[in-house]
C-alpha cells in the first residue's frame, strides 16, 4: 500500500538510495540468463510446460521482469549452495561408509571454531547479495504511483472481477485493458472474502482486503492477452475466477475505452430482448447503461458482447454458453451468487441473442 | 545395574499387572486408560498419531486423484475444500505435533535420567485432550450425512477472516474448527508446562544444561514455542467466535473491524507453529547422525544455540506470510531481513550435520538412511524459502503451487522424514525388537521417490502460474503432465507408508526381544535403561560425567555415567482416572460453544454442567491419594 | 524423587565432581512461572487487539462517553490493596502462622470480590448507555479485554478459597510454597489491571 509522506527509516532509506549497488548485482549476471536461461530450463524440464501466460518464467511489464532478476539472482546462489549441500553429503556417505572391519572408532572431532564462524560468516555475504535488490525494488515497485498514471479499481467479488476506469467513467468485468508503455495503478479492493489479484507476466499478485485499498502499479512492454487468476482461496469456485489482461497500443486502448463508457443506443431499451431482460429479473442485479437497468451487484454487461469470455474467463462467450449458463449458472459455477432463474427456453431464446448483440 | 531396585509394588499396582499373563483383556484397557507413566502415554500419542497420520494422507491421495487430469470431478468443490482444509489441520496439529509429542514424551525422562515426567497426570491430561481434539475435529465427516448444513472445516488451514465469518460459512463447519483447535492448543499447553519443568528440575545428577542431547535441548526450545505462541491463536479464535456468535465485528470491515487483525494473530502463532514441527526433527536428527557415524556431533554448542535462535527468530517474521496483503515497504523490507537471518542457524545446523558424518563410520540403517534423507530434503526446502522470503519473489510465489512444494519440503522432508528416523532409532528402545531393515530400505526408497516424484514438480508447475487450493484446472498450461507425475507421486508414498504400518504391526507381534539395552552404541542415558525400559526406568539414578555418557563408559573414553551403589525409594504414582475425567470436561465445556452455535439455551445447559463436572474432577484430582 | 547419596567423584578420578544442576526452584512454581510467560502472551494478544482497534469505532458511545474515573480509580485502589494483602498471606503461610494466613486471604478474596462487584457494575452501567459487543469495536474489544482479566481474577479467588480450604484440612504439604504460587497468579493479575487501566482508561482521559 502506497502511503504518501511516509519516512521509512534510515537504514532502508540508504539502502534503498545506492541504486548502483543492486544494479551493480543485477550486472553480475547479464539478463540475458534470467529472462531466457531460466525460462528454458524450465521449458526443457517440462517439454512446453512455460508456454502459457501464467508462467513466471517471463515478464512483460517493469515490475515482472524486475521481480525475474532476483529471482535469477536467488536461483543461482540457491543451485549453488544445493550443489555443494548435496555433493558433500554424496561424498561423505560414499567415502566414509563404514566397512565393518574398523577396529578403532573415528577420530572424535566435537567442533572447530573457525569453522563454525566461516559458515556463519558465509551465509550473511550471500544473504546481503539478496537482501540489497530485494528491498531496494521493495520501496521502488510500491512507490506511489505517478500522476498520469491510468487508474484501474480493481474489485474482487465471489467468484469474478469488477474493473471500473474513473477516467473514463465506465465499469466492466474480468476483461481489463491497459495501454502499452503507461504506468498503471491498479487499485485493488473487495467487499466480501479476501481474494488476490494475479496475473504473473503482468502485475505479479497483491491480495484485495475488504476494508482496505491495496496497490499494484507496472508499466506493461508487450502488446498481447494475458491469463489472471485469483490466489486466495476464496470458497466454492475459486478455482474458477479468472481474468485476463489485455496490452494494447495506445491508440488502441483509447479507442477501446471511449467505446466501452458509451451508453447503449436508444433502440436497445425499447428492444423486445431487453423487455425479456427486464421480465426474468436480471435487471435486479445488472446494469446496462442506455436503459433502465442499474444494478451494480453483477458484471456490468453494457457491453458483454464485446469479451471474449464469460463466467470470469472459464467460458468462450458464445450463444451456446450463454445458454448453459442461463439455464443453471451453478452448474457450471458452484455456488454462484447468481440464482438459477428457471427461465424458460423462450426466456433464454430471446436474452441469449440480446445479450450477444450488446456489442 | 548395581543394585536392584527397591520398588514399592503397593503403590504401582498398575506397573505389575501390565506384565501379568492372566489378566483380562478389560483389565489391560483399564491400565492403559489410566496410565500415568510416560512411555505409556508417549506409545499412546504416537498411535493416534499414526492413525491420524494415515487419516490425512487419505484425504491428501482423494486431492491428489482429483487433480490427476485437468477437469475432472472425484469429489465435488465443497468437499475438495473441505479435504484440503482438514489435510492441513490434520497433518500439522494431529499428526506432526502428536508424533513429536510421542518423542517427548517417551525419551525426555528416559534422556535425562529421570523415573518420569514432574506432573504424570498433567501429563496424561493432555493427551486425553489432545484426543478428544482430534475427535472433535474428525466427527463431521461422520455427521455430515445426517445434517443439512456444511459441518467439515473448510475455511483453509489458516482459516483467514471474512471467509471464516458467519456471512461467508453459515454452517457449523468453521465452529467444529475453532472447537478442535481451541481444545488442541490447551493440550499443547498444558504439555508444554510440564516438559519446560521437567527438563528443567528432573535433570540427573551431573546432566548440565550443556550435557543435555540435542533432543532434549530441542523438546525444550519447542515447549517455548508451545506456550508461548498458543496464547495468540487462543485469542484469534476467541475472537472469532464472538464474531460468529455474539455479533461483534473484530474482523468485519463494515463494523470498523479488520481481516487483517486475524492474521496477524494467526500467523503470531502460525510461524512459531512451523518452528514446533520442525525442531523435533531436527533433535532427532542430531542423535542419529552422531550415532551412526559414530562420531559426536560437530559442534554440538552450535547446534543447540542456533536450535534457540530459530525459536527467538521464529516470533519476529510472522507478517512474512503476508507479503501480498500490502502491510507497506517498510514492513516488507524489515520482515524479509529477519526472515533471510533465520537461513543463517538453519545453515550453521546443516552444516555441522554434514561435518558430523565427516571423517565418521558411517552404518547405513533404515533411521540413517532417513537422516540424510532429512538433511538433503530440508536443505530443499530451505534454499526455496530463501526465495520468498523475498517480497518481490513472494509476489509470484505466494499461494501458489510453488509455496506447497516449498513447505512439504520442509514439513514432510523435514518433520516427518525426522520423525521417521525416530521411530527406525528408538523402536528396539521402545519395543525390544528390531523394525526389519530390509525392509526399511524399500520402505525408504519408496518414500524417498515418492516424496520427490509428487513434490518436486511442483515447484515447477507452481512457477507456471497454478495457484494452490484449486480443486480443479484448465488444459493447456502447461499444468497436465506434472500433475500427473505428481498424483503418481503420491501413491507411491501411499505403498511405502502402507509398507511401513505392516512391518510395524508384523514387527510388534514378534515374540523375540533381542535388542538389549544399547543395540546402536548410542550415546543418551535412554540407552543404560532396559529395552523396553521398566516401568521406572532406572533403578538407581544414574550420575552424569559427560555429555555422551553411555559411548564414553562403553569406549573407555571416560568416566562418562555411573550408577551409584545403594538404595533408591522409588515412588510411581498410582493409576488415575482423574486426567480422563478432566480433559472430557474441558472439552466438553469447549464443545457446548460449538452446541450454542446452533441452540443457544441447549449450550447454556452443557456449559453449566460441563463446569459442574470440570469442578468436580479438579478437586478429586487435588484429593486422590497417592500422588 | 529422592537421590541416593551418590558419590559425585569421578570413578576414574580426573574430572571434577560435576554440580547437581537442578533448578532449585519448587515445581509448581516454576510452572506458575511458565504458565505466567504464557500468559502474557495471552493478554498482549488481548491488549494488542484493543489498542490496534482504539479509535476505530464507527459510531459511539465512546470511551470518554462512558467511563468514570472515580469508580474505576476506587477499583484499581482495591485490587492494589489486595495484593498487598496477599504478601502478607503468603508471609504468614510461609510462618506457618495458620490463623493470620487465614484471615488475610480472606481479605485478599474479599478485595478480589469487591473488584469484581465494581467490575459488574461497571459492565451494566456500560450496557444501559449503549455500549454492548455489538455496539461498535470499542465495545467489543473493552469487554473481551476486561472480561477476560475479570475471568483471572475470579479464578483467582477460586484459587485462594480452595487454598484456604486445603490448608486448614490439612491436604497440602508445604503451605508456604502453594501460597507463594497461587500469590504469583495473584500479583501478575494485578499488574496485568494496571496495565490495563493505564492503556484503556488513563490513555482516554489524557488525550
Amino acid at each position: 500500500m502506497n502511503r504518501p509522506g511516509f519516512q521509512p527509516s534510515v537504514v532502508w532509506l540508504t539502502l534503498s538510495t545506492v541504486p548502483a549497488l543492486p544494479r551493480f548485482l543485477r550486472m553480475l549476471v547479464p539478463r540475458f540468463f534470467f529472462a531466457r536461461l531460466v525460462p528454458l530450463i524450465g521449458l526443457c524440464l517440462l517439454a512446453g510446460c512455460g508456454g502459457s501466460t501464467m508462467s513466471t518464467f517471463e515478464g512483460h511489464s517493469d515490475l515482472t521482469k524486475e521481480i525475474l532478476d532476483i529471482y535469477g539472482v536467488i536461483f543461482w546462489i540457491d543451485l549453488a549452495l544445493f550443489l555443494l549441500v548435496q555433493g558433500i553429503l554424496i561424498v561423505a556417505v560414499v567415502k566414509f561408509r563404514a566397512t565393518g572391519k574398523e577396529t578403532t572408532l573415528p577420530e572424535q572431532v566435537h567442533g572447530n571454531l573457525p569453522m563454525e564462524i566461516g559458515w556463519t560468516v558465509a551465509p550473511v555475504v550471500l544473504l546481503v547479495i539478496i537482501t540489497v535488490p530485494t528491498v531496494s525494488l521493495i520501496f521502488e515497485s510500491q512507490a506511489q504511483a505517478k500522476d498520469d498514471a491510468l487508474v484501474v479499481n480493481a474489485v474482487g467479488k465471489q467468484w469474478w472481477f469488477q474493473f471500473g476506469y474513473p477516467e473514463y467513467d465506465f465499469e466492466t468485468a474480468n476483461e481489463m485493458h491497459v495501454p502499452l508503455g503507461r504506468q498503471v495503478d491498479v487499485r485493488l479492493q473487495s467487499d466480501n472474502v479476501i481474494h488476490a489479484f494475479w496475473a504473473p507476466q503482468i502485475a505479479a499478485k497483491r491480495d484485495m482486503m475488504p476494508g482496505r485499498v491495496n496497490h499494484i502499479t507496472f508499466t506493461a512492454d508487450k502488446v498481447g492477452e494475458y491469463m489472471g487468476q485469483c490466489a486466495e482461496y476464496c470458497a466454492d469456485s475459486h478455482a474458477l475466477m479468472k481474468f485476463r489482461i489485455f496490452v494494447d497500443t495506445a491508440e488502441d486502448f483509447d479507442k477501446w475505452a471511449k467505446h466501452q463508457a458509451s451508453a447503449q443506443a436508444e433502440p436497445v431499451a425499447a428492444s423486445a430482448g431487453f423487455q425479456a431482460f427486464q421480465g426474468a429479473t436480471c435487471v435486479a442485479c445488472h446494469a446496462i447503461e442506455g436503459t433502465s437497468s442499474q444494478s451494480r451487484i453483477g458484471p456490468d454487461l453494457t457491453h458483454v458482447g464485446s469479451r471474449g469470455l464469460i463466467a470470469s474467463g472459464i467460458l468462450e462467450n458464445n450463444e451456446a454458453n450463454l445458454r448453459l449458463w442461463l439455464k443453471d449458472p451453478a452448474a457450471i459455477k458452484p455456488g454462484s451468487k447468481m440464482p438459477n432463474l428457471n427461465l424458460t427456453d423462450e426466456q433464454i431464446n430471446t436474452i441469449v441473442p440480446f445479450l450477444s448483440s450488446l456489442k | 545395574m548395581a543394585t536392584p531396585a527397591h520398588a514399592d509394588p503397593a503403590v504401582h499396582p498398575a506397573s505389575t499387572a501390565a506384565g501379568s499373563e492372566n489378566q483380562s483383556y478389560g483389565a489391560w484397557l483399564l491400565s492403559w486408560i489410566m496410565t500415568s507413566d510416560h512411555k505409556r502415554i508417549g506409545i499412546l500419542y504416537g498411535l493416534s498419531a499414526l492413525f491420524f497420520f494415515v487419516l490425512g494422507g487419505i484425504e491428501a491421495l482423494i486431492i491428489r486423484t482429483q487433480l490427476a487430469r485437468p477437469g475432472l470431478h472425484v469429489v465435488d468443490p465443497a468437499t475438495y475444500n473441505a479435504l484440503f482444509t482438514m489435510h492441513g489441520t490434520t497433518m500439522i496439529f494431529l499428526g506432526v505435533m502428536p508424533f513429536s509429542a510421542a518423542f517427548f514424551n517417551y525419551l525426555v525422562p528416559l534422556q535425562i535420567g529421570a523415573r518420569d515426567v514432574i506432573f504424570p497426570r498433567l501429563n496424561a491430561f493432555s493427551f486425553w485432550l489432545f484426543l478428544c481434539g482430534g475427535i472433535i475435529l474428525n466427527v463431521p465427516f461422520v455427521l455430515t450425512p445426517f445434517v443439512d448444513m456444511r459441518v467439515i472445516p473448510d475455511g483453509g488451514w489458516f482459516g483467514y477472516a471474512t471467509l471464516t465469518e458467519k456471512e461467508y460459512s453459515p454452517g457449523a463447519s468453521i465452529d467444529f474448527w475453532v472447537c478442535g483447535l481451541q481444545i488442541l492448543g490447551i493440550a499443547s499447553m498444558a504439555a508444554g508446562f510440564n516438559f519446560i519443568v521437567t527438563i528443567f528440575n528432573l535433570r540427573a545428577p551431573g546432566m548440565t544444561l550443556l550435557r543435555m542431547p540435542v533432543f532434549t535441548w530441542m523438546t525444550l526450545v519447542v515447549q517455548f514455542l508451545v506456550v508461548l505462541s498458543f496464547p495468540c491463536i487462543t485469542i484469534a479464535l476467541v475472537l472469532l467466535l464472538f464474531d460468529r456468535q455474539f455479533g461483534t465485528h473484530f474482523y468485519i470491515p463494515e463494523g470498523g473491524g479488520d481481516p487483517l487483525l486475524w492474521q496477524h494473530l494467526f500467523w503470531l502463532f502460525g510461524h512459531p507453529e512451523v518452528y514446533i514441527l520442525i525442531l523435533p526433527a531436527m533433535g532427532i536428527v542430531s542423535e542419529v547422525l552422531p550415532t551412526f557415524s559414530r562420531k559426536p556431533l560437530f559442534g554440538a554448542p552450535f547446534v543447540i544455540f542456533s536450535g534457540i535462535t530459530i525459536g527467538l527468530l521464529g516470533f519476529g517474521v510472522w507478517s512474512h506470510h503476508m507479503f501480498t496483503t500490502g502491510l507497506g515497504a517498510a514492513a516488507d523490507a524489515s520482515f524479509a531481513v529477519t526472515t533471510m537471518l533465520i537461513a543463517i542457524p538453519t545453515g550453521v545446523k546443516i552444516f555441522n550435520w554434514l561435518a558430523t558424518i565427516w571423517g565418521g563410520q558411517l552404518r547405513l540403517t533404515t533411521a540413517m538412511l532417513f537422516a540424510l534423507g532429512f538433511v538433503c530434503m530440508f536443505t530443499m526446502g530451505g534454499l526455496s524459502g530463501i526465495m520468498h522470503a523475498s517480497p518481490p519473489v513472494d509476489l509470484q510465489q505466494q499461494d501458489s503451487y510453488f509455496v506447497v512444494a516449498h513447505f512439504h519440503y520442509v514439513l514432510f522432508g523435514g518433520a516427518v522424514f525426522g520423525l521417521l528416523a525416530g521411530i527406525y532409532y528408538w523402536f528396539p528402545k521402545m519395543s525390544g525388537r528390531f523394525l526389519s531393515e530390509s525392509w526399511g530400505r524399500v520402505i525408504f526408497g519408496l518414500v524417498f521417490v515418492g516424496f520427490n516424484t509428487t513434490f518436486f514438480p511442483m515447484h515447477i508447475v507452481g512457477a507456471a502460474g497454478m495457484p494452490r487450493r484449486i480443486f480443479t484446472y484448465e488444459a493447456g498450461l502447461g499444468w497436465e503432465i506434472p500433475n500427473m507425475i505428481e498424483t503418481a507421486g503420491a501413491f507411491i508414498i501411499a505403498f511405502g507408508v502402507l509398507f511401513f504400518i505392516i512391518d510395524l504391526i508384523r514387527c510388534m507381534m514378534a515374540k523375540e526381544m533381542t535388542a538389549g539395552p544399547n543395540p546402536w552404541d548410542a550415546s543418551s542415558l535412554e540407552w543404560v535403561c532396559d529395552s523396553p525400559p521398566k516401568v521406572h526406568n532406572f533403578d538407581i539414578t544414574p550420575v552424569v560425567y559427560s555429555d555422551r555418557p553411555v559411548f564414553d563408559k562403553t569406549h573407555g573414553l571416560g568416566p562418562g555415567y555411573s550408577l551409584p551403589v545403594g538404595h533408591e525409594h522409588i515412588h510411581i504414582p498410582p493409576p488415575s482416572l482423574r486426567p480422563l475425567f478432566l480433559a472430557i470436561a474441558v472439552a466438553w465445556f469447549l464443545a457446548s460453544w460449538l452446541i450454542a452455535g446452533q441452540a443457544m439455551m441447549l449450550g447454556v445447559v452443557s456449559a453449566l454442567l460441563a463446569t459442574a463436572f470440570m469442578l468436580y474432577s479438579c478437586f478429586s484430582w487435588f484429593l486422590e491419594p497417592g500422588h | 524423587m529422592s537421590t541416593a547419596t551418590a558419590d559425585l567423584t569421578s570413578p576414574h578420578g580426573h574430572e571434577p565432581a560435576p554440580e547437581y544442576s537442578v533448578t532449585g526452584v519448587p515445581a509448581y512454581k516454576l510452572a506458575m512461572w511458565t504458565f505466567l510467560g504464557s500468559d502474557c502472551f495471552f493478554f498482549g494478544s488481548l491488549i494488542g487487539t484493543y489498542m490496534s482497534c482504539r479509535g476505530k469505532s464507527l459510531n459511539g458511545p465512546y470511551p470518554l462517553d462512558v467511563f468514570e474515573a472515580a469508580v474505576t480509580s476506587l477499583s484499581t485502589f482495591d485490587l492494589l490493596l489486595s495484593s498487598l494483602f496477599m504478601v502478607l498471606a503468603v508471609h504468614y503461610a510461609k510462618l506457618r502462622d495458620i490463623p493470620k494466613f487465614t484471615f488475610w486471604t480472606v481479605l485478599t478474596m474479599i478485595g478480589g470480590a469487591i473488584f469484581l462487584s465494581f467490575q459488574a457494575y461497571e459492565f451494566t452501567s456500560f450496557v444501559h448507555e449503549g455500549l454492548t459487543l455489538q455496539s461498535n469495536l470499542f465495545g467489543a474489544t473493552f469487554f473481551v479485554l476486561t472480561g477476560f482479566h475479570g475471568a483471572h481474577v475470579a479464578i483467582g479467588v477460586l484459587l485462594l478459597g480452595s487454598l484456604l480450604w486445603s490448608v486448614r484440612g490439612g491436604h497440602v504439604v508445604d503451605a508456604g510454597i502453594t501460597t507463594e504460587v497461587i500469590g504469583l497468579y495473584w500479583h501478575f493479575v494485578d499488574i496485568v489491571w494496571i496495565l490495563i487501566f493505564t492503556l484503556v482508561y488513563l490513555l482516554e482521559f489524557t488525550s
